[in-house]
């Protein structure tokens, strides 16, 4: 028992001077990990789950497109829309939309684009394939269809 | 200054900066979202060539596996009504690994296959209404303009898994790991390519009929 009274005048504080550091170490890799979005949603985006998903390889090389019904529907209505960028357009204006994002790359990787499809459950295959069409008369033919993680 | 000499040390009172920062770490941790940029990738058949008629089909009817949806989201597979999406992985690579009548390559490929999918091919494989080798057999999916996108990437992602499974399988991987490896790195390209060697990942997607179901 002696052996232990010993100790027991010893301060029970933790230190906290280093908190600030550990929470500034957090706060730095949440604000480098993440990606601020530059352009706002106008249509609803809840993706499909699938199983089968593969990385994009090179981020300088994507363009996306969102379908979905628009989430102000006394607005745009019901029926899904396509939007690119910040706007809605039609299935027909895709190529001019493609060929200004080509336009931005260099060159040797304009071939390369990738189109990036961020569909709503909902929509129906009509207006996908309505933008497929399209995408392959600007001939951009590598397309990825944005999905989730599916855990099961 | 003798004065000063007794004054103590100045300190900034650093107590609350753990507060600050916690308050801007919430502020990153709710308006930020992390960067989820993944998804099915595929690729999109080149435009038709206006100067030359469409390629007529030469295939074999038992060499293409066909899968419709109709706008009430029903799938019919190889002219069966089929209700459960997650059967179809199993039916594809059956249909992948058939083997009815293999040319010369087909026999190498098979030749080249690791045992545990050679007893695939030997159990389950060797039909006379299935493909004749993985390098004639194609998996088409049609879908119709009313079918809804979640059952189209429902069947596109049971296809992919069912050629991945066969890939990874090929060089001893699961098909998650197939799919994680990393094409800059030499030597997983090259498992890549190995895997891939002869059985090319023929998915056709037909073009949808214009009048719904």
């Amino acid at each position: 028992m002696a052996k232990f009274k010993k100790n027991s005048n010893t301060t029970q504080e933790i230190p906290t001077a280093a908190l600030p550091d550990i929470i500034f170490m957090l706060l730095f890799f949440f604000m480098v990990t993440t990606v601020l979005r530059e352009t706002s949603i106008m249509v609803e985006q809840t993706l499909p789950k699938s199983t089968q998903l593969s990385k994009l390889e090179r981020k300088s090389l994507v363009s996306y497109i969102y379908i979905g019904k628009p989430t102000k529907v006394d607005l745009y209505g019901e029926q899904p829309k396509i939007q690119v960028n910040d706007v809605f357009i039609e299935a027909t204006d895709v190529v001019r939309f493609v060929n200004q994002e080509k336009d931005k790359l260099s060159e040797v990787e304009r071939d390369q684009i990738t189109i990036s499809m961020k569909v709503d459950v909902e929509a129906k295959m009509g207006i996908v394939t309505d933008v497929q069409q399209e995408l392959r008369e600007a001939n951009a033919r590598k397309v990825l269809y944005s999905s989730l993680k599916r855990l099961d | 200054m003798a004065k000063g000499k007794n004054r103590p040390a100045a300190e900034v009172n650093s107590g609350s900066m753990a507060d600050i920062a916690f308050l801007l770490l919430i502020f990153f941790l709710v308006t930020t979202t992390i960067a989820n940029d993944k998804g099915i990738a595929m690729l999109l058949p080149p435009k038709p060539d206006p100067n030359e008629p469409p390629p007529e089909v030469t295939k074999n009817d038992r060499n293409i596996f066909k899968i419709q949806a109709n706008s009430m989201d029903k799938l019919l597979v190889e002219d069966e009504p089929m209700r459960d999406v997650t059967e179809l992985r199993g039916m594809i690579k059956d249909f992948i690994l058939n083997f009815r009548k293999p040319s010369i390559e087909g026999k190498e490929l098979y030749n080249s296959l690791p045992a545990s999918l050679r007893s695939h091919v030997n159990s389950k494989g060797k039909k006379d209404n299935s493909s004749d080798e993985p390098g004639e057999a194609v998996v088409s999916f049609k879908a119709d303009r009313g079918t809804s996108y979640e059952l189209y990437i429902q069947v596109l992602d049971e296809i992919n898994a069912a050629y991945n499974e066969i890939y990874g399988q090929r060089i001893g991987l699961t098909a998650e790991e197939f799919l994680q490896l990393d094409k800059k790195d030499p030597e997983q390209k090259e498992l890549y390519q190995q895997a891939r060697q002869g059985i090319p990942r023929a998915i056709s997607i037909a073009e949808p009929n214009k009048i719904g179901g």
